[in-house]
């Protein structure tokens, strides 16, 4: 009779386990946040469709206290989203062998980030009605 | 009897506590935290301490290695929480705080520190982990010629030693044992990018299956704890892309066309 009786240890809390399951949770988290924000803008068109005066009371909505605050809070989130998302993105790539060597992550990292800035400020540049 | 190990004359004896998880089945209905008292100098590893236990404090403690050099795979185990070579982790770097070990996590326990990893060993064998011929060749035709950045493709993850420090660190693998794992397909992609091999096709399917790459979700431990650098996600986010290519070049591309460009093989420069 063999006295073998292996033992399966439990999962529960697991991510709670080591900070880098944390912080591998806290980026899967902040996809919740962006569908949020998406639906804001969502609605946003919705108001646009139902007209002029829809529309601006929705914009009037956004500039409430409570609104900027969850604005500001969604930025932050969405700062850690672009971060941790670039961070795996070396991981993810093909091998990029630019002199017969594969390309340092931090580069692609950085690549990325850089990328999502300069977006983002043309973004808003062109928002806030900046001519270039 | 061999005589107790005397630390230098100008170092004073330093002993850190260190806590094992044990499990002996015959006994234990689960496992329980032994701890001892280790007295070790600088240059001693975890895999030493824990040696010096089964020497000198306890006959019972049960635990794998081998080559004390890092590259039989044989030590790994959670310390402090983190899947680890024993063999090249210090006692040093848990003084005086001390230091946890468990087995390596995601494994059913066998006994103490031993894992049973036949799962992995089955998964290993089902890939095909050596290199088949494109073709029969023979002698009269020589070597394989291969350039630099073909060797590349394959090169960083032919490092690994079957160590089982990823899966130990994959939560997807602790959550679902089905999925096949960082090691094995860090091993697959391995030989499917290597430009001599002919099986990528028949190894392709694998990929696909949700017990595949689609198991995996870019959590990225693996590649941190992998002590020889393969990077397995890696492996397993590149033939993601090459699941996919495949499923949607399927619609535009003949049957046979569509096998061979799962095989990705690229890199030749």
């Amino acid at each position: 009779m063999s006295a073998r009786r292996p033992y399966v240890r439990s999962m529960d809390g697991w991510w709670r386990r080591d900070p880098f399951f944390v912080r591998y949770m806290a980026r899967e988290a902040t996809a919740v946040f962006v569908v949020a924000y998406a639906l804001v803008l969502l609605v946003g068109v919705l108001r646009l469709s139902q007209g002029e005066a829809a529309f601006n009371a929705w914009l009037a909505a956004l500039r409430s206290p409570l609104s900027v605050a969850f604005h500001v809070f969604l930025l932050a989130i969405f700062v850690y989203h672009t971060w941790s998302w670039f961070r795996i993105m070396p991981k993810t790539m093909p091998l990029i062998l630019p002199d017969g060597r594969r390309l340092k992550p931090g580069l692609i990292t950085g690549a990325g980030l850089a990328a999502a800035a300069l977006l983002c400020l043309a973004g808003f540049a062109v928002l806030m009605g900046v001519k270039p | 009897m061999q005589t107790e190990r005397q630390p230098p004359m100008t170092e004073p004896v330093k002993t850190i506590r260190i806590e094992v998880l044990r499990y002996r089945p015959e006994q234990d209905s689960e496992p329980v935290v032994q701890a001892y008292e280790v007295p070790f100098t600088d240059d001693m590893s975890v895999l030493q301490g824990v040696q010096y236990i089964k020497d000198y404090l306890d006959g019972t403690l049960s635990f794998r290695w081998s080559c004390r050099m890092a590259i039989c795979g044989s030590c790994g185990m959670m310390i402090g929480g983190v899947p680890k070579l024993s063999c090249q982790t210090f006692l040093r770097d848990y003084y005086p705080a001390g230091l946890r070990i468990d087995p390596l996590a995601h494994f059913p326990i066998e006994r103490d520190l031993v894992v049973n990893v036949e799962d992995f060993i089955r998964k290993l064998e089902g890939i095909k982990p050596y290199i088949v011929p494109k073709e029969p060749r023979t002698l009269e035709q020589g070597e394989y010629l291969q350039t630099p950045g073909q060797l590349e493709q394959f090169l960083q993850f032919s490092g690994c030693i079957n160590c089982t420090l990823c899966y130990s660190a994959c939560p997807q693998y602790g959550l679902d044992s089905k999925f096949m794992g960082p090691g094995v397909l860090a091993l697959l992609h391995r030989y499917n990018a290597d430009s001599r091999d002919g099986a990528s096709a028949e190894r392709m399917q694998l990929v696909h299956a949700e017990e595949g790459v689609w198991g995996c979700t870019a959590v990225g431990y693996c590649s941190e704890v992998c002590p020889k650098g393969v990077d397995p996600a890696n492996a397993v986010n590149q033939n993601k892309t090459a699941s996919a290519m495949d499923y949607f070049l399927r619609f535009v591309t003949p049957k046979a066309v569509a096998n061979k460009g799962a095989a990705n093989k690229a890199g030749a420069k």
